[in-house]
């Protein structure tokens, strides 16, 4: 079994703003895309355009339907990928120690030249966020994009994860958790941002902002000013309108 | 084991290169940075430079490395061997394919051109394609608006020079309030995504109007869940609302639009309804200082909105005085609507008091002076901070371009458009309808056409009609059946042609356009008609098909002779000032796309971007303007079209780097000028000066920027048109004024439905009888990760969406008792399908929907014939029908738009039953065979 790391000096995550995600997959995509060509073995797809696609995905978009006790029902978008907890039972399960968290920044990662691919890893994560990739046999899980974020050979801009780079809604965030200055600490903090499953005590850096209250109709009076009749005849009406263009 | 840490390389080479060009992945025409390593695509992500996506890109575009991968990309040219629908081809040279094209076509531009239908689908090329069309000969061309969205442009035309999407955009920087209509992925789809964040991020409030409360309605802070096709009778209500609390701003409608033009009242008149003009045919307004008549666009005047005239014993009312009275009705009162809306009366008022509030108490002011094209000067830009987007939901409607115009008339008396925080148009719009030819269907064997095909009639005069009175175009477009069909009427060529009405047709060609499939209204009977014989002749009744598509769609199976396209990272392309250029509100851009791979197919014959080819077939044909004096071809390709065609003199497919690469707009062509787009990412951007950014249709500053530019020759400034006069030349028609007069069956459809003012009426398929039979409506939605019928061929995409269920409201699905798992037969006057089924709760409660175009014909798409696309995939296309069901009154009336002809999709009613749980969706059609043997991956 392998042991974490007793302090990180960073705290690399992501931030979700469930109130803006679209739940249009791009986020999925982009992380496909990049991820297939580096850090690793690439992303393979089993019977690519067959009977049963299925492939290797570091990050997964899922839908919910939220039924409140007033109002409408409501549809969340849940992006979902490695959250990199502080106590990663990913990390403590694996036999090899090919799972571990980084020291400088926090990130787990798999070093795959010591995976024998034994599964152990995603059965011990709660979150279902690593993938068995079945062509390459090794475990496969979100990189927080390691070979972006330092990468010297990409314009300094561009030096984040995929994910959050083509978020059209801008609805991803990244940033160290652990400064409680950065901006994604400061949009957690104004925000309401929360822990998935707390309960689990997995520490989990990654945090999502939690969709902003909804179909807060006021239909009482509070607005009803605003539509105060001008006249309650078409010949009052038009002498309004006479009156209001003496005005203009 | 202790904690141990391998060493990393934080900074790997990322590839050889980035080649910068245009997506098209779907229609948006984002910028994307291809990143090449050993000469194939490893990566693909957005252009941060670019106007459009600003660095972000969707899942499709992050996609597209399948695309250029997949499968299903067509090989070489092929000839039909078997019979349609057999997928026997015999793969042939691009000279064989060109000669067998030529030789079918020309004999037909010498003698009837007409008999050539070419009509294209999600074409980016349209200045090219219908110029192309134009010079054969032939009235018969159109793109595929007329099924997909021609309401939303015609009326936004006619409304107020310019529509949603390309021609225009929500002020996202300014705006307080965004109202959604009928909004899903349809367009445009990063820009809408980039803006609701930026929204998001600034507090700003969204409403969502959708009967699906899926994707940006999910995400709206408030959704009003409608019921479909009443969208009209909610906007009008907020009218009714906002003129009785009198929210309205009363002096934009003055100045800039025709609320202050007199309206003849005299019902005897032959005018009646139409506007008191002067001598030189300008509409007349009181001018409110002198209190006397002057043109409406007279220096220094102030319009006056509450008297009229009365000259010749013939009383006359501004226009705003009429619209009043009309919309003051109690009928439209939000009591008097709420139960068809499906929207409680409360929530229709709350709703107008916060358009009312925001646009007023929180109006914005920029200290930027600006003067008017009376002559006035404004000290400031005052705006109303409320904006408006919408689409399918409303157009594709048999109410939908009325619909349209009341959501634009809603925003225009509030002031929200070309006003700060409002919407905003993009160049080369504004630009009203008279600024658009009119349409022309003349044929004449062996000559080009006289002008244009598709336009804006103003009149009965403009419309496209045979000497006889009969429809000109093979889709009856510009006919007494659909006025102003600006679009064309794609959806009806292959049945008309079948039918021999208005007449028969030779050739039909296609491009890019899934007619055999998910294109089509009633898919069944369309394949039916592609497959017809004459039992006369044993001929085809639609003699010969020509198809140009990137890969084996359903289409490819029906068609004679294929031209394979290249997919769009193999091709030049030019997204231009001519056509439908990707500018942003604040300035012009236009863009290119070029090889950034090469088109290889080994051991084929290859595949030729299909421009090139049109334009060589203009060659081999002898088009004027395709030849030289000499009969040699005019242009070598495309690109080189894209650099030396002039429309007019200086003006070319592309603005930027013109003449020495100095001259933006107008300059003579450069033959760097693609180089220099290549090098500047695939685009060029022209911004608009900060004095002209708002109030463009009236803008002095904007207008000699915009002739600066090219977009026009001269001024166009103009006033929106609150009332339509042209359709109330349409209505005099129909009630017996005129030399142009209507077949008998329409005048009273025509009367009914061309009112000047917004109006609404229920569906037209909702009207009869036997609707009650279908108390359900049904609707599709585009997915965000898939576009029409392309994504299914992506791996990547198809993992995401690889089949569609019927969503089903809580209230059907518990009084049918479904669970999970379950099927259920659904039913129109049409069809039966059935279809797997699943539960959601955030959903109009008369209302089913599902996922467009997920569903495959087996072999199609080279996907393996078990695909899920293919089982448990489906299409309502097989409940839909391009008529609507006999009346008993010896016609078929179109199940379209009455004035524009657009497809009326969502007028689909169904009922619905439990169904036991088939092997696959039925109906299921036999296999197609693969052009070539489907080698999985």
């Amino acid at each position: 079994m392998t042991s974490l790391p007793t302090h990180t000096d960073r705290k690399l995550g992501l931030v979700i703003d469930l109130d803006t995600c679209v739940g249009c997959h791009a986020c999925v995509i982009a992380c496909k895309g990049w991820n297939t060509e580096h850090y690793g073995a690439p992303l393979s797809d089993q019977d690519a355009y067959g009977a049963a696609p299925s492939g290797t995905f570091l990050n997964r978009v899922h839908s919910y339907e939220i039924t409140p006790e007033a109002g409408p029902a409501q549809l969340v978008h849940f992006p979902k990928s490695c959250l990199h907890c502080e106590d990663a039972p990913c990390v403590t399960v694996c036999p090899t120690g090919a799972s571990y968290k980084r020291v400088e920044d926090g990130i787990v990662l798999v070093n795959e030249a010591d995976c024998i691919g034994c599964g152990l890893c995603a059965w011990a994560c709660p979150y279902g966020a690593r993938e068995m990739d079945l062509t390459a046999r090794v475990m496969k899980k979100c990189t927080l994009c390691i070979d972006r974020i330092y990468n010297e050979n990409l314009p300094e801009q561009d030096r984040m994860p995929a994910c959050v780079r083509t978020c059209p809604s801008g609805a991803r965030h990244f940033g160290d958790l652990g400064d409680p200055d950065s901006d994604v600490s400061q949009l957690v903090a104004s925000r309401g941002g929360f822990d998935l499953m707390p309960d689990l005590g997995t520490r989990p850096v990654n945090k999502y902002l939690p969709p902003r209250p909804k179909d807060q109709w006021d239909d009482t009076d509070i607005l009803a000013p605003f539509l105060e009749p001008v006249a309650q005849t078409p010949q009052g009406f038009l002498g309004w309108l006479d009156r209001a263009l003496e005005r203009l | 084991m202790k904690h141990q840490q391998p060493s990393l390389d934080l900074s790997p080479k990322t590839g050889d290169s980035i080649a910068k060009t245009t997506c098209y992945m779907c229609a948006c025409r984002c910028g994307v940075d291809v990143h090449l390593k050993d000469g194939r695509v490893a990566y693909i992500e957005g252009n941060r430079d670019h106007p459009v996506n600003k660095g972000v890109l969707c899942a499709k575009g992050s996609a597209g490395i399948m695309q250029v991968t997949a499968p299903s990309r067509l090989r070489a040219p092929l000839r039909r061997v078997g019979p349609r629908g057999s997928g026997q081809f015999e793969e042939i040279s691009w000279d064989d394919a060109l000669a067998t094209a030529t030789g079918w076509m020309a004999p037909l531009r010498a003698h009837a051109p007409e008999k050539l239908a070419f009509f294209t689908g999600r074409d980016q090329s349209q200045s090219l394609t219908s110029w192309w069309a134009q010079q054969f000969g032939t009235p018969n061309y159109a793109a595929h608006g007329g099924f997909c969205s021609v309401n939303m442009a015609a009326a936004g035309i006619y409304t107020m020079g310019g529509a949603f999407w390309e021609f225009g955009q929500p002020d996202w920087d300014r705006t307080k309030l965004l109202l959604i209509f009928g909004v899903a992925e349809d367009h445009d789809s990063n820009p809408i995504k980039i803006g609701l964040g930026r929204l998001k991020a600034r507090g700003a409030r969204v409403v969502g109007i959708n009967p699906i409360r899926s994707g940006y309605n999910a995400v709206a802070d408030d959704w009003i869940g409608i019921t479909p096709g009443s969208d009209g009778l909610l906007i009008l209500s907020l009218i009714h609302c906002l003129l009785q609390a009198g929210k309205i701003d009363l002096d934009y409608l003055a100045r800039f639009t025709n609320a202050p033009v007199l309206v003849n009242e005299d019902p005897a008149s032959p005018e009646c309804g139409l506007f008191l003009r002067d001598a030189a045919g300008k509409p007349l307004v009181i001018d409110r200082a002198t209190g006397q008549p002057v043109a409406y666009d007279a220096p220094g005047i102030l319009p006056d909105l509450a008297h009229g005239l009365r000259r010749a014993g013939i009383t006359h009312r501004p226009v705003f005085q009429l619209l009043a009275e009309r919309y003051l009705d109690p009928a439209h009162a939000p009591e008097a609507v709420a139960e068809r809306c499906g929207i409680p009366a409360r929530r229709i008022h709350a709703l107008a008091a916060e358009l009312a509030r925001v646009a007023f108490d929180e109006a914005i002011e920029i200290n930027q002076p600006w003067t008017d094209f009376r002559g006035v000067r404004h000290e400031k830009m005052v705006g109303r901070p409320v904006a408006m987007h919408a689409m399918r939901g409303i157009s594709a409607h048999s109410n939908g371009f009325q619909t349209a115009r009341a959501l634009h008339v809603l925003q225009i008396l509030l002031g929200t458009v070309e006003t700060p925080g409002g919407f905003r148009f993009k160049p080369p719009y504004p630009k009203p309808p008279e600024a658009h030819p009119k349409p022309h269907a003349t044929a004449t064997p062996g000559q080009p056409l006289k002008g244009p095909h598709l336009g804006y009639p103003l009149g009965p005069e403009h419309l496209a009609l045979t000497p006889e009175g009969t429809p000109a175009r093979i889709d009856k477009a510009f006919s007494w059946e659909n006025p102003l069909s600006a679009h064309g009427l794609m959806h009806m060529v292959i049945a008309n042609a079948h039918a021999g009405d208005p007449y028969r047709i030779d050739t039909l060609f296609l491009y890019m356009a899934n007619m055999a499939w998910n294109s089509s209204m009633g898919t069944g009977r369309v394949i039916e008609m592609l497959t017809d014989t004459d039992p006369e002749t044993g001929e085809y009744v639609i003699p010969r098909i020509i198809y140009s598509d990137a890969y084996a769609s359903e289409m490819v199976a029906y068609a004679d002779l294929i031209l394979p396209d290249t997919t769009y990272l193999e091709r030049h392309d030019c997204i231009s000032m001519l056509d439908r250029p990707i500018s942003e509100a604040d300035a012009a851009a236009d863009a290119i796309r070029w090889p950034v791979v090469a088109p290889d197919r080994p051991g084929h014959e290859g595949v030729r971007g299909f421009q090139s080819v049109l334009i060589d077939l203009g060659a081999r044909l002898g088009l004027p303007g395709f030849v030289t004096a000499d009969g040699s071809p005019a242009y070598a390709d495309y690109a080189d079209y894209i650099q030396r065609h002039e429309r007019r003199p200086g003006i070319g497919p592309l603005m930027g780097f013109r003449g020495d690469g100095t001259q933006t707009g107008r300059g003579a062509p450069n033959a760097e000028q693609i180089a220099r787009y290549i090098g500047n990412g695939g685009f060029f951007t022209h911004h608009i000066p900060e004095a002209a950014q708002y109030f463009k249709p009236w803008n002095t500053a904007y207008q000699d920027w915009a002739v600066d530019l090219g977009l026009y020759d001269s001024p166009q400034p103009y006033v929106f048109n609150l009332y339509l006069e042209p359709l109330r030349r349409f209505q005099l028609a129909a009630e017996g004024h005129g030399a142009q007069q209507p077949p008998d069956h329409l005048r009273d459809r025509i009367r009914a439905t061309m009112d000047p003012l917004p109006i609404w009426y229920p569906p037209l398929g909702d009207a009869l009888s036997e609707q009650a039979a279908f108390p359900l409506h049904a609707l599709t939605q585009r997915p965000m990760a898939m576009y029409h019928s392309w994504g299914s061929q992506n791996a990547w995409l198809r993992q995401i969406h690889g089949h569609n269920p019927l969503y089903v409201p809580t209230n059907i699905w518990q009084d049918h008792g479904f669970a999970q798992g379950d099927w259920a037969r659904v039913s129109s006057p049409h069809g039966t399908i059935t279809v797997p089924v699943a539960h959601m709760a955030a959903l109009n409660p008369n209302t089913v929907w599902t996922w467009n175009a997920i569903g495959k014909r087996k072999g199609a798409w080279a996907l393996a014939p078990d695909a899920p696309e293919a089982t448990k995939g489906f299409l309502l296309n097989h409940l839909i029908h391009e008529l609507l069901p006999a009346r008993g009154d010896g016609h078929r009336w179109s199940n379209s738009d009455p004035i524009t002809g657009q497809a009326a999709w969502f007028d689909l009613r169904v009922r619905i039953e439990k169904a036991p749980a088939p092997a696959e969706v039925q109906p299921n059609f036999p296999p197609l065979r693969s052009p070539w043997p489907i080698t999985q991956r």
